[in-house]
């Protein structure tokens, strides 16, 4: 029998090591796992690198991750917003690496890195400092620069339904970096909102499917984000 | 110099319904953050334009009344968006195929600066210590053959924002087509910038002393 759903996150993310490269699907809150980040925090893997378009808010979530000096390294493409403050200060005081890639050709560093290319040539940054370093190529007359696929040891993701088979449904603009993530990490850990009857998701509209995902656990209520922010709220609570 | 400041010529509301009467109809656009945004509510009656947003929604509507809010329906401007009868959501990867694959018609941004050559800076300041961060400009400016300048002439102190070569690190080289300032309409050619239409009461002279680059009339 196949039953990917866990009883609890603390199972999910029991064997996240020091050194992981972890994935955690969102864009600003939405689809951010933030019940399986607090998870991680409690669990205690440090040193690794965090892929995620950006760096979190407040104190809560990704953000707070960073806060406890849990992260090497961010491979990002917009490391500041408006609510972002733990980033930028770590940052200015060389306490924390950056990898900037722009967001179109992150998102397909992942889809490559799940789909087993290991490079691929893009047009996005040349003429920019941010082609400096890369290895350069014409076709056609256009010049392209070559990006690596990325892979990653775990992804955290959150979307809106699953199967017990690890079919998945999202919510909106939720779905984001969700779907590729899922592609690209050896263990793929998903919070689901609903946990579905297998044939309860129609076949014909299951976004990601079931191959690949290992664990899910079903938040029922995920927090809201932007709530925290704006009442100041510090995971651990205290 | 600094006579004309941002005080004199078009509106923003006028500079968006200069772009605004520039989309054709059927036509798939991106709106950058800010300035771009209020081009959405110009675009002449009768035509059907399609919003992409980059975050993964085709047919984005305007902002929810007060309590529709909802913190999955954003825009790339993590500002809270509606999605049109119609509408379509998808992830990242897709999303950038729309753009870097060349399916999105036209989009407009903001710049810090652009140059008679069409390289456009709007990504950073280039000031030491500050959080770099791109986002989705590189992609866009790389992807979208029609690149829409929309911004303010000259910058807070007056000085040029279209200039022979920019100073700030470029977001993409040789990209934008057009730009709409406040002072004027500009078209990028392979012969330089061509002036197409002017705010009334600015007359070529004076917009030349606010440009940093060379302007061509079409006539020349």
């Amino acid at each position: 029998m196949i039953d990917k759903q866990l009883p609890s996150l603390a199972e999910a993310v029991e064997d996240v090591k020091d050194g992981s490269v972890v994935m955690i699907s969102g864009f600003g809150e939405a689809g951010s796992p933030i019940e399986l980040i607090h998870a991680l925090i409690d669990q205690g893997a440090r040193d690794l690198t965090i892929v995620s378009n950006n760096t979190g808010s407040g104190h809560v979530g990704i953000a707070s991750l960073i806060d406890h000096r849990r992260v090497r390294k961010m491979i990002c493409s917009f490391p500041r917003t408006t609510n972002s403050i733990v980033f930028p200060e770590l940052y200015a005081n060389g306490e924390i690496e950056l990898e900037l890639v722009p967001q179109g050709t992150l998102a397909e560093r992942i889809r490559a890195g799940g789909a087993g290319i290991p490079a691929f040539y893009t047009p996005t940054s040349v003429g920019t400092p941010l082609e400096e370093g890369k290895e350069k190529r014409e076709f056609d007359g256009r010049a392209y620069v070559m990006e690596y696929g990325i892979k990653a040891d775990f992804s955290l993701v959150k979307c809106e339904a699953a199967d017990r088979y690890g079919n998945l449904v999202y919510n909106k603009t939720a779905r984001n970096f969700g779907p590729i993530m899922c592609t690209a990490a050896e263990t793929t850990i998903v919070q689901a909102k609903r946990m579905a009857d297998l044939g309860g998701l129609d076949p014909e509209a299951v976004v990601t499917p079931g191959i690949f995902v290992q664990r899910i656990v079903e938040i029922n209520h995920p927090l809201d984000e932007s709530k925290l922010v704006s009442e100041d709220w510090r995971y651990p609570w205290e | 110099m600094g006579v004309n400041k941002n005080k004199a010529g078009w509106t923003k509301e006028e500079m968006a319904h200069h772009v605004a009467v520039d989309i054709p109809d059927g036509a798939y656009v991106n709106l950058g953050i800010g300035m771009p945004e209020l081009v959405a509510g110009f675009v002449p009656e009768g035509r059907e334009v399609i919003y992409h947003t980059e975050n993964g929604l085709l047919g984005m509507g305007p902002e929810p009344q007060e309590g529709q809010e909802d913190p999955e329906l954003i825009n790339a401007g993590k500002k809270y968006v509606t999605a049109i009868q119609g509408a379509c959501y998808f992830h990242h990867a897709e999303s950038f195929t729309m753009i870097r694959g060349r399916h999105i018609d036209i989009c407009v941004l903001g710049a810090y600066e652009v140059s008679e050559a069409g390289d456009l800076a709007n990504w950073s300041t280039g000031k030491p210590g500050a959080v770099p961060a791109v986002g989705g400009a590189m992609d866009l400016v790389a992807g979208v053959r029609n690149i829409f300048v929309i911004t303010k002439h000259v910058t807070k102190q007056g000085n040029p924002k279209i200039v022979e070569n920019c100073q700030l690190p470029l977001t993409g080289k040789g990209v934008v087509k057009r730009i709409y300032t406040n002072l004027a309409t500009l078209e990028v050619t392979p012969e330089g910038l061509v002036v197409k239409e002017m705010a009334k009461g600015i007359g070529f002279d004076e917009l030349q002393e606010h440009t940093e680059a060379q302007l061509k009339m079409p006539s020349q």
